[in-house]
């Protein structure tokens, strides 16, 4: 177990190290750099010069990229935004919680409502209600999840005004986003449930429970459910960088001051110091949730301790 | 029906279809056989013979609701047939164990194997230690080495023969009266196959269990087994003692097996040297299912169902031409 | 009778219902993209100055929107852009994924190494993301959001071109190619290409919608076209600032969004029963 975890976390560090790279060099490529942006064309050459020799902008660019890094790992120094003047670590600092607040909770309610909903579908295959909801999810998976929220925003904030459709200000105004963001996954969630389980049902020691006597419901918790968990934690952690993706566009249409909404202005506003951040802010909140299903995982399948515990001996 | 005391399982007429695209497939026809009391009875026959599927409709554990099943299985007099699903699980484990051809794959890897025979037991009694204490014991009668540290093993942990032990003592764990031993060393090799042999034979001598063999390997059969039925594509050739079987083969089939079977090696046992392919049988079709392989085939056995011909007490076949 | 692959297939596409149902809803957007400019009543960004926000009505049926633009005649040339978005987007992701996937699957080794650590990279950053980097980088505007999608979705399609490129340079036809001295593109383009055609058919099919509701989101967000395009994606985004005096232009672009993608939902997984029933199960 403790390898499998070193294996994970290098891997991890290593995915993070790549993507840090990739943002470093596509602000590297932009055209102009941020002494252009923030000084204007009124400065003179010169002074532009002296300004971008004191920041280190003339370095080559692994040297850039090395201070660069050394400053986020250091001090958690993202620079500034060029817009605001104010540090990137400052603008992301409360927005990140919340981001994890939302997704974390669409996360659960995409679980609790599409696990057991898959389950019952497998066990009852092709019966009405497999039927009705196979049906009403692949309809779901037509609709653009910012058109669900949209609808939503439409019929309960509209119409029967019941509940607030922009802003954070109460755990209410987080059930229409929660809601978009949940209808958005579970059609896939479900699917996914039902067709482990299926694959799971089908597994010979299901038929070994059976077969010392255990009833249906002792099958279905202790020999079905748990083993289909594995696997299905193993899909939800696939799903999660999909799940921040929907999560940035329902931040920005319900106006929750998440990492989505602050990155999708940041580009509208062109200050790509923020873009950057968030870019690796958000990789690394995605490398580490899929870090902790993988411990889970390792936690659910002794097969997976057991294999590496192996090859140490 | 009557019903005889040395008499544990009884099949009449048992017969199993499944549904395909536009009509049925006969799986099983017709398969009338008794197992008693204490004996070790085997089913020998080609894979897709049917032999699991009789095994499954036993314990009706077969895999789907698409099949359709007529005849009866009586048990202890009793038609299982008639039991609800509910009784079904009654019967499952405690009256009636079986095992499968894969120890691995039948053992689920996520439970420490000894979770696995304590589960069955906890079905019965509730106290811990006396369950524990339980398990321990049957890892040490089926001859675990080291049975303290094994039932804390996982499926993974162990070698396949230990394996098949521990499926043997999670399926015993309830003394059931019969044990249904499907493919049970098929996945195994020579000696560790001789190792569960022994034991299956010791269950029957300590506890007077009796065993339903189902096998592909007529080695087996005469290592072990007090009578055969020989199967051959869903129906009953013959069936008789292992000697009756042995000796005198009255079936034109049985006796071509008998014929392609060489005296020692246990490769050699299985079955597999006839020419021609096992025809796919809808429940519709009538005739000879050994009709378009068999050497002494006339016209008639084409399109005639053969009759069941009785040479003795328990030795009967199934054909026009002896 | 002498039947041709493709023969064979509009047989069994003729009692596919997922296929013809999806097949239909795909011809009609067609249908009225070609048609636009007989079917619209008015242009997509011809002004009514005196009819600003107005409701659904016999004169305007969807509705105007903030400038009084015909809602009908938007959604009408919108599926001009979709389809654009869903063939250029699809065929971009298709030409990295199979270059990639081919060279990957080919050549192996370290080639394949790095080429599949860079899919993985793009697998595990969230798709809006890595598209809202490269729109950044380009700019916003339509042709760079497809092309944001692109370089986000084309992975899929390389994972499976290199399996299915592994599994065919094996066999024996291959080692004959290569023995009678053809070169690696040669076999490449001519004996495995062919081979993977049916698999990408399929992907195709399947990567359509996805494709369509992505580029669409940065239309929604706006990153990808630019007023005045009848983008649905754009269309929504605008209704976004009246949700409560114009609920019309939030509903309209949107039902023709979803009809379009349920239409490649249907059309993707009909082709995928009609062409390779094995992938049904993942």
């Amino acid at each position: 177990m403790f390898s499998y975890i070193i294996k994970r976390l290098t891997q991890g560090l290593f995915l993070v190290f790549s993507v840090s790279v990739l943002v470093f060099a596509m602000l590297y490529m932009m055209p102009g750099d941020p002494i252009d942006q923030m000084m204007g064309w009124k400065v003179s050459q010169e002074k532009k010069d002296e300004m971008r020799h004191f920041y280190g902008f003339d370095l080559p660019m692994h040297e850039q990229y090395i201070n660069w890094a050394a400053k986020i790992v250091k001090s958690g120094d993202f620079g500034l935004s060029i817009r605001t003047k104010l540090p990137v670590l400052d603008l992301m600092k409360a927005r990140i919680p919340i981001t994890l607040k939302f997704t974390g909770l669409t996360l659960l309610f995409d679980i609790l409502i599409a696990v057991p909903l898959g389950l019952v579908c497998a066990y009852k295959k092709d019966s009405p209600f497999d039927r009705a909801v196979v049906g009403v999810s692949l309809f779901f998976t037509a609709i653009p999840q910012f058109w669900t929220a949209v609808l939503l925003i439409l019929l309960f904030g509209v119409t029967w005004k019941i509940l607030p459709l922009h802003g954070y200000e109460t755990p209410l105004h987080l059930v229409l986003p929660v809601a978009a963001g949940v209808l958005g996954s579970f059609a896939s969630t479900i699917r996914m449930t039902k067709s482990e389980v299926l694959d799971v049902i089908k597994e010979k020691y299901v038929l070994t429970a059976y077969a010392k006597g255990l009833g249906k419901t002792a099958v279905l918790i202790k020999h079905v459910l748990r083993n289909a968990l594995i696997l299905v934690t193993v899909l939800v952690s696939l799903s999660i960088p999909w799940l921040i993706s929907g999560a940035v566009i329902l931040e920005h249409i319900f106006g929750i001051p998440g990492m989505g909404g602050l990155i999708v202005n940041s580009i509208i506003m062109q200050d790509f110091a923020v873009v950057q951040a968030c870019v690796l802010v958000i990789s690394l909140l995605t490398v580490s949730f899929n870090l902790l299903c993988d411990f889970l995982i390792g936690i659910l399948d002794p097969r997976i301790s057991i294999a590496l515990k192996g090859g140490e001996r | 029906m009557t019903h005889n005391s040395r008499e544990l399982l009884k099949l009449d007429g048992l017969s199993v279809e499944y549904r395909i695209r536009g009509g049925y497939l006969s799986a099983v026809k017709n398969v009338s056989m008794d197992i008693g009391r204490g004996e070790i009875f085997a089913i020998v026959g080609e894979s897709g013979c049917g032999k699991s599927t009789i095994a499954h409709s036993i314990m009706r554990l077969l895999p789907d609701k698409n099949e359709r099943i007529s005849g009866g299985i009586y048990f202890e007099g009793e038609n299982l047939g008639a039991y609800s699903d509910n009784q079904m699980t009654a019967v499952r484990g405690k009256r009636i164990g079986m095992i499968f051809q894969n120890p691995l794959d039948s053992l689920n890897p996520v439970y420490r194997s000894g979770t696995q025979v304590a589960e069955a037991i906890f079905l019965d009694k509730k106290d811990r230690a006396i369950v524990w204490k339980e398990v321990i014991d049957l890892y040490r009668e089926m001859k675990m080495p080291d049975p303290d540290q094994r039932v804390r093993s996982f499926p993974h942990e162990l070698s396949g023969g230990m394996r098949q032990r521990v499926m043997i003592a999670m399926m015993l764990a309830r003394n059931p009266k019969l044990l249904i031993a499907d493919e049970p060393t098929t996945a195994l090799d020579v000696t560790v196959e001789a190792q569960i042999l022994e034991i299956m034979s010791r269950l029957r001598a300590d506890f007077n269990t009796s065993i339903l063999l189902i096998t592909h390997n007529f080695g087996i059969v005469a290592e072990i087994a007090d009578r055969v039925a020989v199967m051959y594509a869903g129906e009953l050739a013959e069936q008789g003692s292992v000697f009756d079987i042995f000796q005198s083969p009255s079936h034109p089939y049985t006796e071509l097996l008998m014929k392609a079977l060489p005296h020692q090696s246990k490769r050699a046992g299985r079955l597999q040297t006839i020419e021609g392919s096992v025809p796919r049988i809808t429940s519709t079709s009538p005739g000879c299912r050994f009709y378009n392989r068999c050497p002494i085939a006339s016209g008639h056995c084409e399109n005639h169902d053969p009759p069941v011909r009785r040479l003795g007490d328990s030795h009967s076949y199934a054909c026009h031409n002896r | 009778m002498n039947e041709t692959p493709f023969m064979e297939f509009l047989i069994s596409a003729r009692r596919n219902a997922n296929f013809l149902v999806g097949a239909f809803i795909i011809a009609s957007v067609v249908f009225v993209a070609v048609l636009a400019p007989v079917l619209a009543p008015y242009g997509y960004d011809e002004p009514h100055k005196a009819d600003r926000l107005q409701p659904p009505s016999a004169k305007y049926p969807f509705g105007t929107d903030d400038f009084g633009r015909d809602m009908l005649s938007k959604v009408i040339y919108g599926a001009r852009i979709t389809l654009q978005i869903a063939l250029i987007g699809t065929f971009i992701q298709m030409f990295l994924g199979v270059t990639i996937g081919m060279l990957s699957g080919y050549f192996g080794g370290l080639v394949d190494k790095v080429l599949m650590y860079i899919a993985d990279l793009a697998w595990c950053i969230p798709g809006i993301i890595l598209a809202l980097a490269v729109v950044t980088l380009l700019g916003k505007g339509l042709n760079n959001s497809i092309i944001a999608i692109s370089l986000v979705n084309w992975t899929q399609f390389a994972r499976i071109v290199r399996a299915k490129t592994m599994a065919i340079k094996n066999q024996a036809f291959i080692e004959t190619g290569i023995a009678f001295g053809e070169k690696a593109p040669t076999i490449m383009l001519r004996y495995i290409f062919p081979n993977i055609v049916p698999a990408l058919i399929v992907m195709i099919s399947l990567q359509l919608p996805s494709t369509v509701i992505s580029t669409t989101a940065l239309s929604f967000l706006g990153l990808g076209s630019q007023p005045p395009s009848p983008d649905w994606g754009l269309a929504l985004s605008n209704g976004m600032k009246y949700v409560s005096r114009g609920q019309w232009l939030s509903i309209f672009p949107g039902i023709a969004l979803v009809y379009t993608v349920f239409g490649f939902n249907l059309l993707g997984e009909g082709v995928r029963d009609l062409i390779d029933p094995r992938m049904k199960s993942h």
